[in-house]
């Protein structure tokens, strides 16, 4: 009986009818929640003492940089489980995982890079911290060309999910690089178990965004995974009926 | 809460790093508008295939019965 939603979730049609209302409240909820974080962070949140408004890309920077990384979790996740259990929805997940985290890790890069122009003096440092991030920037890359390459999506899906699972290893050496080498980036800001290095009124916004990049990451990948579960389905009775019925 | 820039000129400039901070969260707004977009794009592109699939295989089933009948 416990079991029973896991065998469930590996229906496609199971899967598209439960989070129909689930990806529209999360969708709204994602938008209101990054408008309110991007005004809060933008114009209310005081400057900081040495790097004056610059440090105002935390709120884009950091929020998308964290969940490139907890992005790519999830899609080596889902490929695990798909070679596991060869749940077919799972492998839909992986696949819509990877555009979604490229284009976060692109922008962790690129918000990164800007930020570092008025506070290192250069955009970019061949540092432990920037060249792990481009090298998961590489790996998204490579699991999205591999989903490509392939004829058979079966093929596709395996090897997809192999080239994810071996890339996990990149995460920690990203999250620790700026413990293990010295390098130019400063190291975590908001910390779980001991006291943050940032003023509360600058933390708040930056909470706030994170969860909103969060939420909007969910929805993301949840859309994208609804219309691949069309894509897939195709052949069968009931996507037609949704097609043709416009539900 | 108070806003913290003194008028909308000072908000733009941000003491010299505007330029800096408005193009990261314009170039964001950009991807994610983009993002956000492509699932919905897809959905109306496929529902229109299915869609015309479905009309022509009902004129075919008409042309079959009126051939038949």
């Amino acid at each position: 009986m416990a079991w029973q939603w896991f065998h469930r979730l590996g229906s496609p049609k199971w899967f598209y009818e439960k989070t129909a209302r689930w990806v529209q409240v999360m969708g709204w909820l994602a938008l209101l929640m990054l408008g309110v974080g991007v005004i809060w962070g933008l114009g209310f949140a005081p400057a900081e003492a040495k790097q004056g408004n610059s440090y105002r890309i935390i709120y884009i920077h950091v929020p998308v940089a964290i969940v490139s990384m907890a992005g790519y979790y999830v899609m080596a996740i889902s490929g695990a489980v798909g070679l596991i259990w060869r749940m077919k929805l799972s492998y839909m997940v992986m696949k819509a995982a990877a555009p979604v985290g490229a284009a976060m890790t692109f922008l962790a890069l690129v918000t990164g890079a800007i930020w570092g122009k008025p506070t290192w003096g250069t955009y970019w440092v061949w540092d432990a911290r920037l060249t792990s991030m481009l090298v998961l920037f590489f790996l998204y890359l490579g699991v999205m060309a591999l989903q490509e390459a392939y004829q058979n999506q079966e093929s596709a899906d395996k090897t997809c999910a192999i080239l994810s699972l071996v890339g996990m290893v990149n995460i920690p050496i990203i999250y620790k690089s700026v413990d293990w080498w010295y390098t130019l980036h400063q190291p975590a800001t908001l910390k779980l178990t001991e006291k943050s290095s940032i003023a509360p009124e600058m933390a708040y916004p930056l909470i706030l965004m994170i969860f909103a990049v969060y939420l909007f990451y969910g929805w993301l990948v949840l859309s994208k995974t609804r219309v691949e579960v069309l894509h897939r389905e195709a052949k069968t009775q009931w996507v037609k009926d949704v097609a043709v019925g416009g539900r | 809460m108070t806003f913290y820039f003194d008028s909308l000129s000072d908000f733009l400039w941000m003491e010299g790093h505007g330029p800096y901070v408005w193009v990261s969260y314009f170039l964001t707004l950009i991807v994610f508008v983009g993002m956000a977009l492509g699932p919905k794009l897809r959905k109306s592109k496929f529902v229109k295939q299915q869609r015309a699939l479905a009309a022509r295989n009902e004129t075919a089933k008409e042309v079959v019965n009126h051939e038949s009948s």
